[in-house]
């Protein structure tokens, strides 16, 4: 009987181990090792894992990730930086979007190995303190969203978009930001505080 | 110094701006739980019929993974005890039993639920579960069933019959046709999904992404015959919804019975495409609009029939029909609605619900009749305009429709439209103008508000009320600087917590309407303590005369007969004054008829070789009485308007119906409109007062922003090139 769910999850472990072969290593551990209920765990690691560095928001990160994990869920589950949204996994809404070296991307179609030695700016990372990035006022002014889901990666496009030189007329602001999808219907508005900054002239 | 754009009618900016500029706000999906462990989905692949056997062996020896979920091992609930499924708490529970037991309704339907300590592998063991099927065949066309229509329970949509039955028939002028409204689905942009956690066996704390916590919490305690005070819901921010989280849905008891087996907590975030199969939308419906007139342009009758995707399992309806009863004056009107069973999830009301299908049948219709009586569309409408309701034959609580009509007109230009159809270009494009109307009523449910001031001088409200974006918090906090006559940064109001007092659902437009009079209440309440607890420090000043301003409170003549709310708690050794305030709406329904209008101008571009459609000018105006924010109001009509520019030029969720799956079921296949679609949108209010419906005199804007914009679309595009779209969307095929 598989009572406990520590049971249950080590003998899933142990199953995939067996299929692993790595099951002779294990002959070999020290006692100690085996009466670790995580023991399986941490013995996979190594196998299943790669090494990871990025700075992140300034803040350099040593990590070891599954190189199935994309970038995005790399944020918002492991590093609990949940201001960047999942809208679709996809790559169709853009509500994932961050600033990688500079580059807006979107991180649900970023695989996190991919970043090595990257510097990721997620929305976390854009105010200088309690100072909110003009971007960020310009939003609040003009009401650039309502459920405020979209939103951070709206801001992240938005700076990018200032930043490529794509932000020159109400026009070509609609065409670059149009990766960037938001049902409650903003647009107008998000407009506004692009035109806004733009001609405000504050580096961005 | 009093802030005018903090009070009511004013444009303060947001006051979780901040939060959400910030990616600072947390959604359900982002709280932080120890020991938490992922839910994936496994879909049914077939339509119909039994599952035969599931192999669930490989995902349950796959790495990480807890338990694989399904008929055969899923805990059962007393509420699935009853063979009824669990319909409970006014059918806002789950219309389906989850995991219950082999039978499936339609496709893409759970049958299981992979449990995996991390997202990957619960994805990755999902994709390992296999089933077998007994199947039957399936149903999913609505075309071709449209004669197994039947009459709904539904009481408000029996059928209706006012003076002769389809006596336009036999009117001097008239227009029939049929008109058809895909399927368009809510796609807000956080998907659907819930964390639960059980605090103990009959104890259950769920972050949830719903339009009211209270009903979430009835119907967790129901479904699991648990005491509604041992289920917390949490849910401050929700990313979108548009009527999609107006239940609990099978896939969120999923996750409960998850947590249950493996006695840790679970998040579950469906998928974009599960967003299409699993989390309803709007329902594909056939109808057909008969509307004959005298040669003056007086209507002699109307006749609206509409055919509704359903599901198989449960009844759902919408008001399709409703505004033809009411919104002209005809003295002959039949209504009919029938609803279609189907192998498909059940629908569920989104944003204008019913009413934004309807007046795309009856908006059209009546654009039609203006060019066969050759009247402006506008004249036609205002010759019709009924005094009162003739639906219910009670007075309007305020109908300021014709007012907009005007301002509406002004603004987009009216006088440049062209008489003719397909008579005038721009920049080598055809141009139309169009224009049409939206109804919804004005609600109002009872509500609670707790309000406490502090000896601080702040002010902190609560109640249960729901945030999916209009910006409740904002216009909860300009009602109570209103009353209490403080400035904006000291008042505080939370919600989205089945801890605070009783909130109605966020559906309907009638948040403002509802929750914001119990604040109003309390406020009020709070307001007569004080003065009460004033001692003598107001001079005897008539208390219905005094004035509540910049923290104090006044006599309107004496300004020396006054003191600070502060004083009068420190006064009386209070820490803090707290009052809790139930509203709840009176006799007014009985007495007037209480609806919100909209009216949507819109001017289009139209390409005379591909047919590609472009708004070029939106203008949409309410009459919704009082505005509270204009600045968020303004965003709810914006955004109302870009739905409908959805509706009408892109939005379809297409069903190979020899697999009764759909086939265009993400965001790059299913187009909703993005930044380079939208033009410029002017939004116009007609800001009076309803003097009865509430103690501000607003009345809901939500639904009316989008009812009415899809016909002003089609009848722009009539406008520019003569063809009359009946059709959603009108795609450039359509028009070539
Ligand atoms: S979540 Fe990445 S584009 Fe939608
Ligand atoms: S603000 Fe809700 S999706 Fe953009």
């Amino acid at each position: 009987m598989k009572t406990s769910k520590k049971t249950i999850e080590n003998e899933a472990r142990r199953d995939f181990l067996k299929q692993s072969s790595v099951l002779s290593a294990l002959v070999l551990s020290p006692e100690k090792a085996i009466k670790d209920p995580n023991w399986d765990e941490k013995i996979a690691a190594p196998f299943e894992k790669v090494p990871l560095k990025l700075e992140i928001n300034g803040v350099k990160h040593t990590l070891n990730v599954e190189p199935r994990t994309t970038l995005l869920d790399l944020l918002r589950e492991q590093l609990h930086l949940t201001g960047t949204k999942k809208g679709c996994d996809y790559g169709q809404c853009g509500a994932c979007t961050v600033h990688s070296d500079g580059q807006r991307i979107n991180s649900c179609l970023t695989l996190a190995v991919t970043e090595e030695g990257k510097k990721i700016t997620t929305i976390e990372g854009l105010a200088k303190g309690d100072t909110l990035h003009p971007m960020q006022e310009a939003f609040v002014k003009h009401d650039g969203f309502q459920c405020g889901y979209c939103t951070p990666g709206q801001i992240m496009s938005a700076v990018a978009c200032i930043r490529e030189g794509h932000a020159n007329s109400e026009d070509e602001i609609r065409e670059y930001m149009s990766g960037n999808i938001c049902r409650c219907g903003a647009y107008p508005n998000i407009v506004d505080a692009i035109m806004d900054v733009k001609k405000g002239g504050q580096t961005v | 110094m009093k802030n005018k754009d903090e009070r009511i009618g004013g444009r303060m900016s947001r006051v979780d701006a901040q939060l959400k500029v910030t990616g600072a706000a947390k959604y359900f999906a982002e709280f932080e739980v120890p020991n938490l462990v992922y839910g994936v989905l496994v879909p049914s692949t077939i339509t119909k019929g039994t599952i035969k056997s599931l192999d669930t062996k490989k995902a349950e020896s796959a790495p990480g993974v807890l338990a694989v979920l399904s008929y055969l091992n899923a805990p059962k609930t007393p509420a699935y005890q009853t063979d009824e499924p669990s319909k409970t708490s006014s059918g806002r529970g789950p219309g389906m039993k989850a995991f219950h037991d082999n039978k499936v309704y339609f496709n893409g339907q759970p049958i299981a639920m992979v449990v995996a300590n991390t997202f990957e592998r619960a994805t990755y063991a999902a994709s390992l579960v296999t089933a077998q099927y007994e199947k039957s065949s399936h149903q999913t066309e609505l075309k071709s069933n449209l004669d197994k229509g039947i009459t709904p329970k539904s009481k408000s949509l029996q059928d209706y019959q006012r003076g002769k039955k389809d006596a336009y028939q036999t009117a001097p002028v008239k227009i029939e046709a049929e008109y058809i409204q895909p399927t368009e689905v809510h796609n807000p942009m956080e998907l659907h999904g819930i964390l639960a956690q059980w605090e103990g066996p009959d104890k259950i704390t769920v972050y949830a992404k719903t339009q009211g916590v209270k009903m979430t919490q009835q119907v967790i305690a129901d479904t699991f015959k648990i005491p509604k005070e041992n289920v917390s819901v949490h849910s401050q921010f929700v990313g979108g919804a548009f009527g999609m989280s107006l239940r609990v849905w099978p896939h969120e008891i999923a996750t409960i019975l998850a947590a249950q087996k493996v006695q840790r907590p679970v998040k579950l975030v469906i998928t974009r495409d599960q967003m299409f199969t699993i989390a309803g939308y709007r329902p594909h419906t056939h109808q057909k609009v008969g509307i004959g007139a005298n040669k003056d342009g007086k209507f002699v009758g109307i006749s609206h029939w509409a055919n509704v995707q359903n599901s198989n399992y449960e009844e759902f309806t919408e008001a399709t029909v409703g505004m033809t009863r009411f919104l002209y004056r005809s003295p002959n009107v039949n209504t009919t609605y029938r609803v279609v069973p189907l192998d498909i999830c059940t629908p569920i009301p989104m944003r204008g619900p019913g009413e934004a299908t309807g007046a795309f049948a009856l908006e059209s219709a009546i654009d039609e009749l203006s060019y066969a009586l050759n009247m402006d569309p506008i004249d036609l409408r205002m010759k019709n305009y009924p005094e009162k309701d003739p639906e219910q034959d009670l007075p309007w609580s305020s109908n300021h429709v014709r007012e907009a009509y005007q301002l509406g007109a002004d603004k987009i230009g009216w006088s440049n439209r062209p008489k003719e159809p397909r008579s005038k270009k721009e920049n080598g494009m055809w141009i139309g103008y169009g224009m049409a109307t939206g109804t919804f009523g004005a609600h109002r449910r009872e509500a609670t508000a707790r309000a406490q001031l502090k000896a601080d001088g702040t002010l902190l409200i609560q109640s249960a009320a729901s945030d999916i974006g209009p910006g409740t918090g904002t216009a909860m906090v300009q009602i109570a600087a209103e009353v209490m006559g403080m400035p904006a940064d000291q008042i505080k109001f939370e919600l989205g917590e089945t801890a605070f007092p009783y909130a109605p659902i966020q559906g309907g437009s009638a948040t403002v309407a509802s929750v914001g009079s119990a604040v109003h209440e309390a406020c009020m309440a709070l307001r007569q303590q004080l003065v009460e607890l004033s001692g003598n420090a107001l001079k005897k000043a008539k208390v219905d005369t005094l004035v509540y301003e910049e923290g104090r409170v006044r006599s309107p003549t004496d300004r020396s007969a006054s003191i600070a709310y502060t004083e009068i708690l420190k006064r009386n050794n209070l820490p803090m004054l707290e009052v809790t305030k139930e509203a709840k709406p009176g006799e007014e329904g009985k007495k007037f008829a209480m609806y919100s209008f909209s009216v949507h101008f819109v001017k289009v571009h139209v390409h005379p070789t591909t047919g590609v459609v472009r708004v070029k000018h939106a203008v949409a105006v309410a009459d919704a009485g009082t505005i509270v924010n204009h600045k968020t109001a303004s965003s709810q009509m914006m955004g109302g308007a870009v739905g409908g520019i959805g509706m009408a030029l892109q939005e379809e969720a297409v069903i190979d119906h020899r697999y009764g799956r759909y086939i265009n079921n993400d965001l790059a296949n299913y187009h909703v409109p993005v930044n380079a679609d939208i033009p410029d949108i002017d939004v116009l209010f007609v800001d009076k007062k309803d003097p009865y419906i509430n103690p501000m005199g607003a009345k809901g804007l939500g639904e009316i922003a989008i009812i009415g914009m899809a016909p002003a679309i089609a009848n722009a595009v009539y406008n520019a090139t003569g063809k009359r779209i009946r059709e959603l969307p009108i795609t450039p095929d359509k028009l070539i």
